[in-house]
């Protein structure tokens, strides 16, 4: 973790924002008071990952830094400071496990080692087609519906081992398989279903 | 005016003052890392933590403001306690390797761990490694040390205005870095190690050179700016092992440029260390006697018109004086101490000096900078202008060349017309100037070192005039002077007498054979091409230009071996201290001076340095007030005349060698190669 963002060799020696992007930057800034630019740091470091195949080179967080008037080492420092910008670059599908304590004590590492099995990489590497890159993060917010495995903009809860081989076979065929519990659980209810107020459970809240 | 109790004594102080200011009012020691008193309060290592009642846990100190009926206590078993867990936790990751750092007998977290620390660990897992970073040629990093008080961060964020370095990844992964590996851009990128609580940023120049407690130290001043920044010289024997900065709120604060602090070993090369003689085209080593009898046989029966005087950049005031007196005596009066070219009036004090002081830069509203790159030619006084800029409500404008000063600017102008037109109001910048409370203008000598320097001082004066820079209760014209000899020099009388020529007027006379003996006193700056077939005298510390040309060489010492007064820009005498002596057979200037007149059968008047002050003193009484400006009084000076439309350039190509001592600095030499870039043209020794 402690490289410099350069070691990898895939360092892109330009950075630009395509003209929509561009546009969207402007309509970000533009949300923030004058002089508060700097406040749109980290959603236009996001348009600019999103540019760049999902993760950032040091020439976009240049770019950002240009494009806000900030000293380029504030960028880098928020750029580093976060785990969701990534450093180098991953591959066309980001699939990060969640393995803090309460996925972990819900089988984490089974659907770990299932992602390991099928993919055939170790956790922070990228497959040989640059489709699939593997990883795991610390809690993602979603301990409700434990196990928890984010692929791209995606939350796949409730996941278990069986389900890997499914989800990333949907994905090599390029269908955008269907995010949220992957046992059919509504929202965050428990799991056999309601026990309280169960005459309301009628009204849709999801 | 918040009243509180601190460990059962009452004590009232201004509102907003921290816990931690209090308890220093009250003389109660608060260890602390990361605040410093003049650096932006994080509050992020908390070492500070004190406890306060109500509140539910300890609080740190440097962070929280004083109220009213506040009871702190800072030495409860709870606080002893909470300073020995956050340093126990300090040095989970900290190496213990006192006995190899540099920091080692003037570190904080030592110190602070001997005083609130746990007696032993209890740490047996593995501390972390942290890669060493690159940050230029001054700073050395040990980046396992690193404590992460980002004092260093706020520093070059807040003072140097050079945001280079920053903290990069998060928590333990936690690194202080400049990110791209690259030299930290600042002149006063030394301060870095300075304000380092612990061993990762030290100085590269003085790693494993000495350890604190075998140095002497003088406290001195420096010499290598007109600046005049207090010093604090460590010496090992007769060898300087560092320069570090004093505090002196009027001045430097508690900073120091580069130059000054790194060009030290700079003293120990190149050094004049016996008289030479030029015989047959070659410098002969000889005795101090035979050197005298050289120069007598050359100068005795020469009418005083034919004879010349030119300080240089470095000579001090004692020094000035007495060349001064000892041309009267041989007749001349062909002297000048300003060997740069510059063309001012001294006549009138207000007219050469920064009369705001620096730390009347604080209250100006407006600020005009004329022909000058303050960065360069007074980095301190730089540095104050960006203290002023924090502030807020500034306005800065610059004429003369662009270049980044660390702070925002108007560049409305190149030349001096653009005065004029300050002056008929037809700039747009005069609407700012006119409602200004106190406009400030700093001239430097970009703007006087050209034929029509005295017209443009004349412009600027006039400028100052309908601005009201000259006021009873506001001095708002600045003169920003390049050499710390200089000031001195003029306030000594070292200055073309009636009917002398001047460094331009000797130069000219020089290469006609119109001057047949030059004495340069530390002069090496000049155009030596000019000085034709001259008798040239040399007396300095380094071979450089001035040495090279020299027919006679007479060793003198360098500010840090001799006890000097040097005036510096504001016009405040400062004391140089001897803090070793000058190497082989060099003595100190005026001592030489004083041999030299006898040996010329023009004796001067005084025996002991104490005659020589008494003599200077008569002559000019603003030498009695040791550390103290003395207010100019306003008369017109300059001489009201056309002026060239050329822009004004700075005189400082190179900011990291401007004077004998720097250009034989090797740490300097690799500043340049760094920072200014190796096409920059070698001078002097670089032969």
């Amino acid at each position: 973790m402690s490289a410099p963002a350069s070691d990898h060799g895939h360092e892109p020696t330009s950075f630009a924002f395509t003209q929509e992007n561009l546009e969207l930057a402007q309509r970000i800034i533009a949300k923030y008071p004058v002089g508060k630019q700097a406040s749109a740091c980290m959603p236009l470091l996001d348009v600019a990952q999103r540019q760049n195949g999902g993760w950032l080179p040091r020439v976009a967080m240049d770019a950002v830094a240009d494009l806000l008037g900030m000293p380029r080492i504030r960028v880098y420092e928020v750029a580093t400071f976060y785990t969701m910008y990534n450093k180098n670059p991953v591959g066309k599908h980001h699939i990060q496990v969640c393995t803090t304590t309460p996925c972990w004590l819900r089988g984490s590492d089974d659907i770990v080692h299932a992602c390991k099995k099928k993919l055939g990489i170790d956790l922070g590497e990228t497959t040989a087609d640059g489709q699939f890159t593997l990883g795991e993060v610390e809690c993602s917010g979603a301990c409700v519906n434990a196990p928890v495995v984010q692929i791209g903009d995606d939350y796949y809860e409730d996941v278990a081992p069986e389900h890997v081989d499914g989800l990333i076979e949907a994905l090599k065929r390029g269908e955008r398989p269907k995010a949220g519990s992957q046992i059919g659980r509504r929202s965050s209810e428990p799991l056999g279903g309601p026990t309280t107020l169960a005459a309301f459970t009628t009204q849709a809240d999801d | 005016m918040p009243k509180l109790t601190i460990d059962g004594i009452e004590i009232e102080v201004e509102a907003g003052t921290s816990i931690l200011q209090a308890c220093e009012q009250l003389g109660i020691e608060i260890p602390r890392f990361c605040y410093h008193e003049r650096l932006s309060v994080p509050a992020n290592c908390r070492m500070c933590l004190v406890e306060m009642e109500r509140a539910p846990k300890p609080v740190a100190s440097c962070a929280m403001p004083c109220g009213d009926g506040m009871v702190v206590k800072t030495n409860s078993e709870t606080v002893l306690k909470a300073r020995k867990g956050v340093m126990e936790f300090l040095l989970i990751n900290h190496p213990l390797d006192c006995p190899i750092c540099d920091q080692g007998g003037e570190c904080d977290l030592q110190d602070q761990a001997m005083a609130y620390g746990f007696d032993r660990g209890r740490y047996l897992e593995n501390k972390r490694a942290v890669k060493d970073k690159y940050m230029g040629p001054v700073i050395k990093t040990i980046m396992t040390r690193c404590i992460h008080c980002t004092r260093c961060v706020r520093f070059i964020n807040e003072v140097a205005g050079v945001p280079d370095v920053g903290a990069v990844y998060r928590g333990e992964h936690m690194e202080i870095t400049t990110f791209v590996e690259k030299a930290i851009g600042s002149e006063l990128s030394g301060n870095l190690a300075d304000v380092c609580p612990v061993g990762a940023l030290t100085h590269k120049p003085y790693a494993f050179t000495a350890r604190p407690w075998e140095l002497r130290k003088t406290e001195t001043i420096d010499v290598l700016d007109a600046v005049g920044s207090n010093i604090r010289v460590d010496t090992r024997g007769a060898e300087v092992m560092r320069v570090l900065p004093r505090v002196n709120d009027d001045i430097n604060e508690e900073w120091l440029s580069d130059k000054s602090r790194y060009a030290y070993d700079g003293l120990k090369r190149q050094r004049l260390d016996r008289p030479y003689v030029r015989k047959d085209g070659k410098l002969v080593a000889v005795s101090w006697a035979d050197a005298f009898a050289a120069i007598a046989a050359k100068v005795k029966g020469v009418a005083g018109n034919r004879i010349a005087a030119i300080s240089g950049d470095l000579a001090d005031v004692e020094a000035q004086f007495a060349l001064k007196e000892l041309m009267g005596r041989l007749g001349s009066t062909n002297l000048d101490c300003r060997q740069d070219g510059a063309r001012f009036d001294t006549s009138v004090r207000a007219g050469y000096l920064f009369n705001s002081g620096i730390a009347g830069i604080e209250k100006a509203d407006v600020i005009l900078l004329v022909g000058t790159n303050p960065r360069w030619e007074g980095t301190l006084v730089n540095a104050r202008i960006r203290k002023r800029y924090l502030a807020g409500n500034v306005k800065i404008a610059l004429i003369g060349e662009q270049k980044d000063l660390t702070y925002p600017y108007a560049h409305i102008g190149t030349g001096p017309e653009t005065l004029q037109q300050l002056t008929d109001g037809s700039h747009p910048f005069s609407e700012t100037l006119r409602n200004a409370k106190n406009p400030l203008m700093i001239v430097g000598m970009g703007a006087f070192q050209r034929a029509d320097g005295l017209a443009v001082q004349a412009a600027a004066r006039i400028t100052g005039e309908v601005y009201g820079m000259f006021r009873d209760d506001w001095s708002g014209f600045n003169v920003l002077h390049t050499a710390a000899g200089r000031v001195g020099g003029i306030e000594a009388g070292f200055l073309p007498g009636e009917g002398g020529r001047d460094l331009h007027g000797i130069l000219d006379g020089a290469s006609k054979g119109e001057i047949d003996v030059v004495y340069l006193l530390g002069a090496d700056e000049i155009d030596t091409a000019k000085l034709g077939k001259a008798f040239v005298i040399y007396q300095g510390h380094h071979g450089d230009a001035g040495a090279h040309r020299a027919d006679v060489i007479l060793p003198g010492a360098a500010y840090t071996e001799k006890n000097a007064v040097y005036v510096n820009t504001e016009g405040r005498p400062q004391l140089a201290r001897l803090a070793a002596f000058p190497p082989g057979e060099a003595r100190e200037d005026w001592k030489i001076l004083r041999a030299l007149s006898e040996a010329l059968g023009a004796t001067l008047p005084f025996d002991t340095q104490s005659q020589l002050r008494q003599r200077l003193l008569a002559a000019n009484p603003i030498f009695a007030a040791v550390g103290q400006t003395t207010p100019a009084t306003w008369a017109p000076f300059g001489v009201q005349g056309a002026v060239d439309a050329a822009p004004f350039v700075s005189p400082i190509t190179n900011f990291y060698m401007t004077d004998p001592i720097s250009r034989a600095s090797v740490t300097m030499a690799n500043c340049t190669e760094a920072l200014v870039g190796p096409a920059q043209e070698r001078t002097g020794t670089h032969g």
